[in-house]
């Protein structure tokens, strides 16, 4: 059944009897599958990929590099937490290596970001140093590429 | 000058491929959707191109042996052994130009004018015009959709007469996908058991088949290596058809005077290709099993989506393209790819231009992303939708 979950990762609008003609399930097996994940936080949701420069719309992403100090009790899990609620932040990731969280950011402006950091991420208890990079542009995201048509170059062939 | 009187009438008899006209047409038309291609959509695995641009960071860029790389032709043997249980020695291995080059060289090698050899169609379309530039005398063997197009040793034993010199065995089959399981080639051995009729197995396939056992070699069935000359190349299950890299083996005196051929044609295969080889073959199987996992989803999904539309498929065992039925659309396989090439700018190939016994079928490759595939199946669908309105 992992299958399927491979299959929506690719592809999340794939249908029920499109799923069940690859696996070889009935659709009727596979929409319960699908509730059961749902249900068991395994799937957690569903998004479109979207070019946000193509579509006009200006958005800005900065990607935060974040030191902290562990707690004696909790280590990481509650500051990442009180992080991860800010509406303001796409995604929280606990890292290996020279930092310990990094941040993925989403704003209208560069303002808002930098000021988001300076007035709410710093300031929080155990945040030692934050460094803030912004993303000029996307490529590749979730294995998709932006904006490069792929090329088919092959020809006809019996 | 008149270059008609000049031509060879062999070389003028050779059948002209009518398709080539469709194809120009969909290669022209905007926004067409192809599902004609008959090679793999992955890049070669990028440790293959790198031994590539290894080999010639290091200068190897002269001749090989005619026969190929000894080392090439050892790593074969090792992985035709790994994979099928074949055991062939270097001696009794050539390497070629693609697939291609090993089947003109093989023909060539024992069909003498008059010669017959039986070809299964619908088939890969190179045997007949090769037979036909020797001499030899084309023998069309039609298998049929009820025998999920496989050889029966019925129709083989009514083919054959005195002349027949070799029987092509093109399994796993371009375009039905129709894959010989051992059971099934067993009455086909039995038939040729005592005869002096050779067969050529092309094998290109051998590593894309799904459904559980895999692919079995008909130079691996009791007393047929002997007689068999198996062809078989990096094109499909390496991702690697740009290489140009492919191979024979077979009985020795048969290799050697391919080999001679091959010397006088080609001098060798390209050497860069050749080293790559050697790298594929050492360290990608789990290249291969990825690829044809792949192909294996999509082969799934496009069947069931075919059914559903009314075009009937049985289940392709092999290669990477469907065959359905067209029947229920009422049209000839040319007026329904014309048709939907005009209506939907989708490209699938006349299953008669694999032979006539093709008639009544289209093939459909799906090597393509799902994303590509999906949109072509939508627009075949509206296009069976509009011609039942
Ligand atoms: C059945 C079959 N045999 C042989 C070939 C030749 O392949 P290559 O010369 O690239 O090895 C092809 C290519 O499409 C094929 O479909």
């Amino acid at each position: 059944m992992e299958k399927i979950l491979k299959l929506l990762e690719e592809n999340a609008r794939m249908s029920v009897e499109d799923i069940a003609g690859i696996t070889g399930d009935t659709p009727e097996a596979v929409a319960r599958k699908l509730d059961e994940y749902a249900q068991n936080h395994i799937i957690n949701g569903y998004h479109a990929l979207v070019d946000w420069e193509k579509a006009g719309v200006s958005r800005v992403q900065a990607i935060i590099e974040l030191r902290v100090s562990p707690r004696r009790e909790s280590g990481f899990d509650e500051i990442a937490e009180t992080i991860a609620n800010f509406e303001e932040v796409d995604s929280v990731m606990l890292m290996s290596g020279g930092y310990d969280l990094s941040l993925v950011l989403n704003g209208k402006s560069y303002q808002e970001i930098a000021l988001f950091v300076v007035k709410r991420l710093s300031p929080l208890e155990g945040v030692v140093s934050t460094a803030t990079h912004f993303v000029l542009r996307t490529y590749k995201k979730e294995g998709v590429l932006f904006g490069l048509e792929p090329l088919d170059e092959r020809e006809f062939g019996l | 000058m008149n270059y008609e009187a000049l031509i060879s009438p062999r070389a003028a008899q050779m059948r002209p491929s009518g398709i080539r006209k469709f194809f120009d047409i969909a290669a022209e038309m905007k926004d067409c959707i192809s599902l004609g291609v008959g090679e793999p959509d992955f890049k070669t695995p990028w440790t293959i191109r790198d031994a590539g641009i290894r080999s010639l960071e290091r200068g190897r860029t002269f001749y090989t042996s005619n026969a190929g790389l000894k080392e090439l032709r050892e790593e074969i043997c090792t992985y035709l052994n790994r994979r099928f249980g074949l055991s062939y020695t270097a001696p009794e291995t050539l390497v070629t130009v693609g697939g291609s080059e090993a089947i003109d060289l093989c023909v060539r090698a024992l069909v003498q004018p008059g010669d017959e050899v039986i070809i299964p169609e619908p088939c890969f379309v190179c045997y007949e015009p090769i037979t036909t530039l020797t001499g030899g005398v084309p023998v069309h063997l039609p298998l049929k959709a009820e025998n999920a197009f496989k050889l029966t040793a019925q129709q083989l034993k009514e083919a054959i007469t005195p002349k027949t010199k070799l029987l092509v065995m093109p399994f796993p089959c371009n375009p039905s996908g129709a894959v010989m399981r051992a059971e099934d080639m067993e009455p086909i051995a039995e038939v040729l058991r005592g005869t002096d009729i050779m067969v050529l197995s092309d094998e290109i396939y051998a590593e894309l088949t799904y459904g559980g056992a895999r692919h079995v070699s008909f130079a691996s069935l009791p007393g047929m290596k002997e007689r068999t000359v198996v062809v078989n190349g990096f094109s499909k299950a390496y991702a690697m058809t740009g290489w140009r890299l492919g191979y024979a083996c077979g009985p020795k005196p048969i290799i050697d005077v391919m080999t001679k051929i091959h010397q006088s044609a080609i001098m060798c295969a390209p050497t860069t290709s050749q080293y790559a080889a050697v790298q594929a073959l050492r360290h990608c199987d789990e290249d291969i099993e990825r690829m044809r996992e792949e192909y294996d989803m999509r082969r799934k999904f496009i069947v069931n989506r075919l059914n559903g539309m009314g075009l009937s498929c049985f289940e392709p065992e092999g290669a990477f393209y469907v065959f359905p039925s067209i029947a229920r659309s009422k049209l000839s396989s040319e007026e329904f790819c014309k048709r939907l090439l005009m209506e939907k700018k989708v490209a699938v190939i006349p299953g008669n231009a694999f032979g006539e016994s093709g008639e009544g079928f289209v093939r459909i490759s799906y090597s393509y992303s799902m994303a590509h595939l999906t949109e072509a199946l939508q627009r075949i669908s509206s296009f069976l939708q509009e011609l039942d309105a």
